[in-house]
């Protein structure tokens, strides 16, 4: 049986590469999936705590992220284009309104 | 066998993260994440959690993907529409904060699986099963449950107000 | 003595005691199993297709008073197989400006996922790859693929057309999703489970079929399964008379194969779908072990792949404002009422467990 610290491993690399994309890309659409891929490798954390206790509370938890996931897609997606019709583009770094 | 499995399926969500995050063209980014969705479901598989599997594949790669595809391509957001990633400095030191992140975690649950039982329990074949899932999601977590469908409700409205056409729309120029 | 499991488990210990004589070791027979397996799977599915893509030219004259194909083999029965082999060795070609590897990938998505689904399709007694316990998920699981490669197929064409094509296909497929789902819901609140085998096990004579229970159930599930096959009169992603060919207007030779057959596996699976769930399977109408169960089911299941073809030389095509507001404003709250029916059915007849 893998160990439970290879899954940590491969959710830890999944999260820090998400930090990554928040971090490096310009694009918005680029960035709401960079965060996507956080909540993924906290689910995979999550699922692989489970196994390991045995619990299936966390099955309903990562259930909710799904939700919570699906949520955000929609609002986030919906925002994007709200911004570009308003700019024409999706690059934040054009988003500079609020700059004094 | 299980061995290969969880590498094969590690080093693939691992390669197309890297390549979600690298790529120039956006489409090519949704379609990466389509592919770590997937290796995922094959890892939740593994640790027998078969229904989260199959609510991977379907509300993530059916539902919510087809909907980043849907507004790339709506945008028809191509590699020129937004210009050339960051500078190279500040590119680099994105990369170092991650790295960085990515080295602390994996000390920090290092250090946490060293102090917990090194062998997994032995579950149950019911284990992760739909039915168990679900008595759970309708008992004991009802109003957790229940909190949801109310937070996709409001998902729904706020989609429909942003995104929604507007008739009294004026153009870019007047209002900002 | 005609079930095909016994012949099927005899060849298999044949192969198994001849590899192990040759000193091939365990895991690599297993594998050996598997790779098989798939093979066998797909062979059979892509037989079956040939024969519908050409059956169904044949539904099409006799409905138009035409002859069809008549000069391959008897009254044209290889035609499909001088078909394939025309577009194998036709040229390729691949436009200019089109997002290369998304463009040829696409195909492959498309057919693979319509491929995947049989892993947990029971085709008779004994004659299932996997009975997973989560079969049905798997299924609506598998088909969402389709989507993507008829997305990605709309896009790497660079082509309005094809762009327009993907773009409804991705509008109608994830719609119909909805209510396609919360149908098969019903039956599986009365089977009180997921996995086929067992669905199937439990109709075991005609009057236990689930139709019966669930008649609102199946004729949701019917009209949305025609949609998510994109086939008339929802067959709007690929209107020839206002997109071309909708998102395969630039593929041509195999990968156009591709994307056609993948549209008759979607079709045979709708189909497979439907008499699994809700007429019996393999089960025949008159108790368990009447007549080979692999014709019971292949038998049902042509009905039902007719039923989806004579729509198709019937209706008419939707509009796009219709097909949306059917499945949003129509399909929907019925499939929810035909939740709640079931529901309330279960609690006052079988009471709660």
């Amino acid at each position: 049986m893998i160990p439970l610290s290879h899954y940590l491993l491969v959710s830890a690399v999944l999260f820090g590469l998400g930090t990554v994309g928040v971090l490096i890309s310009r694009n918005l659409i680029t960035i709401l999936m960079s965060v996507e891929l956080m909540l993924n490798a906290a689910n995979l954390a999550l699922i692989s705590f489970a196994r390991w206790h045995a619990d299936p509370g966390a099955h309903v938890f990562v259930f909710i992220i799904f939700v919570v996931a699906a949520a955000e897609a929609a609002v986030g997606l919906s925002l994007v284009i709200a911004i570009f019709r308003r700019k024409n583009t999706v690059d934040v770094d054009e988003l500079n309104i609020l700059k004094g | 066998m299980d061995f290969a499995v969880f590498w094969i399926a590690a080093g693939v969500a691992g390669a197309a993260a890297i390549n979600l995050i690298f790529q120039s063209k956006p489409i090519n980014s949704v379609l990466s994440l389509v592919v770590v969705l997937f290796a995922l479901a094959v890892l939740y598989l593994q640790l027998s959690a078969e229904f989260i599997a199959a609510l991977q594949i379907i509300i993530y790669a059916g539902a919510i993907m087809v909907l980043f595809l849907f507004v790339v391509m709506l945008l028809n957001l191509n590699q020129d529409q937004f210009g050339s990633n960051r500078k190279p400095g500040l590119r680099s030191f994105g990369v170092l904060i991650g790295g960085t992140l990515i080295i602390e975690i994996s000390l920090i649950a290092r250090a946490f699986v060293s102090s917990s039982p090194t062998d997994g329990q032995v579950v149950a074949a019911e284990f992760g099963s739909v039915a168990q899932v679900g008595r759970l999601l309708f008992g004991e977590y009802l109003l957790p449950f229940e909190l949801t469908s109310i937070l996709l409700l409001i998902a729904v409205a706020g989609a429909l107000v942003l995104a929604g056409k507007r008739e009294e729309a004026q153009p870019p120029e007047e209002r900002s | 003595m005609l079930e095909l499991r016994g012949i099927i488990d005899a060849i298999w210990s044949f192969i198994v005691g001849l590899l192990a004589g040759l000193g091939i070791p365990q895991w690599a027979i297993e594998l050996v199993g598997y790779a098989l397996i798939a093979v066998v799977m797909f062979g059979v599915v892509a037989v079956i297709v040939l024969f519908l893509v050409w059956w169904e030219r044949k539904v099409s004259a006799k409905m138009q008073d035409r002859l069809g194909p008549m000069r391959v083999g008897w009254h044209g029965i290889i035609q499909t197989i001088a078909d394939a082999i025309k577009l194998l060795q036709k040229e390729d070609i691949t436009p200019k400006a089109i997002d290369f590897p998304i463009h040829f990938w696409a195909p492959v998505v498309t057919f693979v996922a319509a491929f995947m689904v049989y892993v947990t399709v029971p085709f008779g007694k004994g004659l299932i790859v996997s009975d997973l316990s989560v079969g049905v998920l798997y299924i609506i699981a598998i088909t969402t693929f389709t989507v993507i490669g008829l997305l990605m197929a709309g896009w790497g064409s660079n082509n309005k057309y094809s762009l327009l094509g993907g773009f409804r296909s991705a509008a109608q497929v994830v719609s119909y999703e909805v209510p396609l789902s919360l149908a098969l819901l019903g039956v599986i609140m009365i089977s009180q489970t997921l996995s086929l085998g067992t669905i199937v096990t439990q109709q075991d004579n005609l009057l236990k079929w689930y139709v019966w229970r669930q008649p609102l159930g199946f004729l949701i599930f019917w009209i949305a399964a025609t949609a998510e096959c994109n086939r008339t009169p929802f067959d709007l992603p690929e209107a020839d008379s206002e997109l071309v060919a909708g998102f395969v207007t630039e593929y041509s030779g195999m990968k156009f194969a591709m994307f056609f057959l993948a549209e008759f596996v979607n079709m045979f699976t709708a189909s497979v779908v439907a008499v699994t769930l809700f007429f019996g399977g393999w089960m025949s109408p008159f108790g368990p072990d009447f007549g080979p169960s692999w014709m019971w089911f292949l038998g049902k299941t042509m009905f039902f792949v007719f039923v989806l073809m004579w729509f198709r030389w019937t209706y008419p095509r939707l509009r796009v404002d219709q097909l949306m507001g059917f499945a949003w404003k129509v399909l929907l709250p019925l499939a929810f009422l035909n939740i709640l029916l079931t529901g309330l059915g279960i609690y006052l007849f079988d009471g709660l467990k």
